[in-house]
């Protein structure tokens, strides 16, 4: 278990416009996103030691960002080969090389040409090998595939439905109204959610996240550091990274997975709750992995915000409404802030301990929730101001 | 004949005999000397025991619906546009094991969770066979 209770911090974020056609380098995006993370910060790019990212899909490694900015001493320049589960596991991984002396000042980001560049899912290769080829061949080969599958046996096992999914859609939409860096802002309706093309049944184009350019970044610090530095620290509190038996070859492959009701947020969340010594009822934000509406539901039962089986009707009483008991993805989520990998989360959790989020600032908030992941394996943290 | 363009199983050392047996219209598990577990898809180590000691055995071919999908979306499109919508789904074979496959025959809307279903093999290419399955005939 991850044991390194408040003793390390967030001291600096940085982000790049979001849009679907950057006109820039991945690299470009990158570095300015870890110059404004450490310019937030107030820290030196000499002191800077440590630059950590994930980079499933559409990335720049650690090390070309270092010698983008002339970064000196980038002693500790590693890339996680991670996905949707890799935005909170690189900052913890931060915060254990900074415990185990690797370095002291990590910039962690994540960057892509996610819509203009390297599409998701895009450069197919037709030779279906590894667990791939019993995947491929019966034509269940995108992410909204995979996810629709196990949305379905929630709605056989407990009877979800997609009334419900709306009102994820409808209350992360309504959140990024209030967000000038969303990429979409109109409110919609439920007659515009459930006349939305069909996409992959039981999934319409609104159960769908965005597809973005950009980039964010982190600054992580030892704590009594960033007490010194610029910005009010955003202490990591908790943290949690894993998944349960049978977590598959790849991030598609969950064939062997036990239960496609409950996802890795069961299999971390006694791990993540009990590293922080808090428990649901502390979280005032959660910023939570939303590449699909479903996944959120299979979320809040794991971690523990209902029962299982009630996340449907969880959501449709409400409860995640930016001014209801748990304020979830302010932001507006990946479904309409943008598709950062999950990493935009983790600077949405920032700014809403720093309480500099504006117009959707969720008032007095002392706990966030960030999460990282929908399927088999996944990462989250607690924060607290 | 237009070519078959849609994505093909490469078989590994692990994986031919399965696919052999599809060619055979033969729907092979492979299960474990050690423990009897069986596993899919095919692997060189009993998850169970660790035993690499194993053989393949003719599944009855029926099993029921796990979940399922329905694609509308065709994606690539140039590939999968004549087809949809069409039917994905996971199914649990009586032997204990979950594979993924596609419903045909069957109307999307009528299919239901733990309907009980029955293979059906379909020749793609000379060289692949592609397990399918269809409403069980059984009463």
């Amino acid at each position: 278990m991850w044991n390194l209770r408040d003793k390390y911090a967030i001291a600096g974020i940085g982000q790049t416009e979001y849009s679907r056609a950057s006109g820039r380098t991945v690299l470009d995006l990158a570095s300015e996103a870890c110059l404004k993370a450490a310019q937030d910060a107030g820290v030196a790019l000499a002191d800077i030691d440590g630059i950590i990212s994930f980079n499933f899909n559409d990335s720049v490694p650690a090390i070309a960002v270092a010698s983008s900015l002339g970064i000196p001493h980038a002693m500790h320049a590693v890339d996680y080969a991670a996905g949707g589960n890799g935005a909170n596991l690189i900052v913890l991984a931060a915060t254990a090389a900074i415990e185990a002396g690797l370095a002291k000042n990590v910039l962690v980001y994540r960057a892509m040409n996610g819509r203009s560049g390297f599409r998701l899912g895009g450069g197919r290769d037709m030779n279906a090998r590894g667990v791939t080829q019993y995947t491929a061949p019966f034509g269940w080969i995108t992410y909204p595939q995979a996810m629709a599958m196990w949305c379905r046996r929630h709605m056989i096992k407990y009877g979800t439905t997609q009334d419900q999914l709306a009102e994820v859609a409808i209350t992360f939409r309504e959140n990024a109204g209030l967000n000038e860096a969303a990429m979409l802002r109109a409110p919609i309706t439920r007659d515009d959610y459930f006349n939305s093309r069909m996409i992959v049944d039981p999934f319409r184009v609104l159960d769908i996240c965005l597809e973005s350019d950009g980039a964010c970044a982190v600054l992580v610090t030892d704590s009594a550091r960033a007490r010194d530095l610029r910005q009010k620290p955003v202490y990591i509190t908790g943290g949690a990274y894993g998944g349960g038996l049978h977590q598959g070859d790849d991030l598609f492959d969950a064939l062997r997975w036990p239960d496609h009701t409950r996802n890795y947020a069961a299999s971390i969340a006694d791990d993540l709750w009990k590293s922080a010594g808090l428990r649901p009822s502390d979280v005032d934000v959660a910023e939570i992995y939303d590449c699909f509406t479903y996944s959120i539901i299979m979320q809040l039962e794991g971690f523990g915000f209902c029962a299982e089986g009630e996340g449907g009707p969880f959501v449709k009483d409400g409860h995640i409404k930016r001014t209801s008991s748990l304020p979830t993805n302010t932001h507006g989520g990946l479904l309409s802030e943008a598709y950062i990998h999950g990493f935009n989360h983790v600077l949405e959790a920032v700014r809403q301990l720093r309480h500099t989020a504006g117009a959707r600032q969720v008032p007095d908030a002392e706990v966030a929730l960030t999460t990282a992941g929908a399927m088999t394996c996944g990462s989250a943290m607690l924060l607290r101001n | 004949m237009t070519p078959y363009n849609k994505p093909v199983p490469v078989e590994d050392p692990d994986s031919a005999p399965f696919w052999a047996g599809c060619r055979e219209q033969k729907l092979l598990v492979q299960h474990c000397l050690e423990c009897r577990t069986p596993r899919y898809p095919a692997r060189p180590y009993c998850h169970q025991c660790q035993s690499t000691h194993y053989e393949w055995r003719a599944s009855s071919g029926r099993g029921s619906v796990y979940s399922w999908i329905v694609v509308h979306h065709p994606v690539p499109k140039e590939i999968y546009a004549g087809d949809v919508p069409y039917v994905v789904a996971l199914i649990d074979l009586e032997e204990g094991v979950r594979m993924a496959s596609n419903i045909i025959g069957c109307d999307p809307d009528a299919i239901s969770g733990g309907m009980p279903v029955e293979v059906q093999f379909e020749q793609v290419t000379t060289a692949v066979t592609l397990p399918q399955f269809r409403p069980s005939t059984a009463a």
